[in-house]
């Protein structure tokens, strides 16, 4: 049993805590307890055919679209004729004597069996030798969908009518066709073929082509598809907003904890204690097969919210 | 141009073809006005790109970098390094499309209009207006 500090109420913890349950504003002026902005703005005031419109008709603009399209099919005309006079001068296409094939892919290519126990080279490449680079890939996809999310959420529930009026006018959820039989039956029979594929795709990215970010692609493709034969109440019960947020950031987390224990054990010469296993088998190759699930999971995660935030803005 | 540099080209076409690739999607990016079009000529610059990398990569008569048969020479195979990072461009590629379609429907939202020139000139005249 812990005894309880006296002094809870003031500690950092609590003050962290509370933070981070919305309750308490550690900056001083109420930036982060501000009542969030929605999403409709103002109307502009302009009538929609202003005298703005009629300034882009005058002659002096109409003189300097003319030149503009001169000068800008000038300028790429520059662009593509400076860029071939560079590739003139780029060694051949195909040449094994290129200087760009040198000791680093060699390297690769040599050793990458034993030192990874990836089949794959280019697999073994991009989630051992260079893991670092594909986890900022999958914050990079993280990241621009957070940004689609903040652009695109509509979320008017209980806060004003006129609003949720609005709302609901934008939402084309009402729109979509009820039960088409076709598409049904087809999904239903194509959905798990596809969502199978996906998975198989994954699991096998160090043994053939494919890995997380082809096989996520078809995960979420399969998603989609279920989506739109069965509509969103089906697939609000099967894939929310909250699991979302879990599995990709769980799959990022165990990422970089995962990659930076073994980083930090190569680095030092120690033993990680993960091991190769035979190459060519399923389980093998140490960290690339989870590794390659958590890419997976993100790149699937990330497509399907893409599609729901452009087609009606919320999940 | 000389003969010389014709045929250099010509013996590496997959590259000249991705230069032309680029040049007709920064073209579009300059020339059209609809934001989605601009977008689309983006795409095709990204694509360039991806062939031009992928091709650097290619070695003439030689295998996909997967290990067959436990055969681990250099002669055997293309170079891979190319490969991943034609991967990188793909998904950052990827997450800037949404991010500009996205900021395009915010776009279209407000000023109901997809062309350029007359969002710059609402935009222009609702800030003189405040």
């Amino acid at each position: 049993m812990s005894r309880i500090r006296d002094d809870y109420e003031t500690s950092r913890w609590k003050k962290f805590k509370g933070w981070l349950n919305g309750e308490t504003d550690l900056l001083e002026h109420g930036m982060e307890a501000r009542e969030a902005v929605l999403r409709e703005e103002d109307p502009i005031v302009l009538p929609p055919h202003g005298e703005g419109r009629e300034v882009l008709k005058s002659k002096g603009i109409w003189r300097f679209k003319q030149l503009y399209k001169f000068m800008s099919v000038a300028l790429c005309l520059g662009v593509i004729l400076t860029l071939l006079w560079t590739v003139a001068a780029l060694p051949i296409t195909g040449n094994a004597d290129n200087p760009d094939n040198n000791e680093v892919a060699a390297r690769y290519i040599e050793r990458g069996l034993q030192e990874t126990g990836a089949v794959n080279i280019v697999t073994g490449m991009i989630l051992d030798y260079r893991a670092f680079d594909t986890f900022g890939e999958s914050c990079v996809l993280f990241i621009g969908s957070c940004c689609v999310l903040l652009l695109l959420r509509l979320d008017g529930s209980g806060r004003d009518k006129d609003l949720e009026r609005l709302v609901n006018e934008t939402n084309d959820r009402h729109f979509e066709p009820k039960d088409d039989i076709i598409l049904q039956k087809c999904s239903c029979v194509l959905v798990p073929v596809i969502l199978i594929f996906g998975i198989y795709i994954v699991l096998n990215g160090h043994l053939s082509p494919g890995g997380g970010f082809s096989g996520g692609a078809v995960l979420g493709a399969g998603l989609i598809l279920y989506l739109n034969a069965f509509g969103y109440e089906r697939m609000g019960k099967l894939f929310t907003e909250k699991l979302y947020k879990r599995i990709t950031l769980s799959a990022l987390t165990f990422y970089c904890l995962a990659k930076s224990y073994s980083f930090f054990t190569g680095a030092n010469h120690l033993e990680s204690g993960i091991p190769l296993g035979t190459p060519g088998a399923i389980l093998s190759s140490g960290l690339i097969l989870p590794l390659n699930i958590c890419v997976g999971l993100v790149v699937a995660c990330t497509m399907y919210t893409f599609y729901t935030l452009f087609r009606k803005g919320g999940m | 141009m000389n003969v010389n540099v014709i045929q250099h080209l010509l013996l590496s076409i997959e590259e000249t073809a991705s230069i032309i690739l680029f040049g007709i999607g920064f073209t579009i990016l300059l020339l059209h006005r609809n934001l989605v079009k601009k977008i689309m000529g983006m795409n095709i610059m990204d694509t360039a790109t991806y062939l031009f990398l992928a091709v650097k990569g290619y070695i003439t008569g030689r295998a996909v970098p997967i290990v067959v048969d436990g055969v681990q020479d250099v002669e055997a195979y293309i170079n891979p390094v190319p490969s991943g990072l034609v991967l990188t461009g793909i998904v950052v590629s990827v997450s800037t499309t949404a991010l500009m379609l996205a900021l395009t429907i915010r776009l279209y939202e407000r000023y109901h209009s997809l062309d350029l020139d007359e969002i710059l000139i609402l935009a222009k005249e609702e800030e003189e207006h405040i």
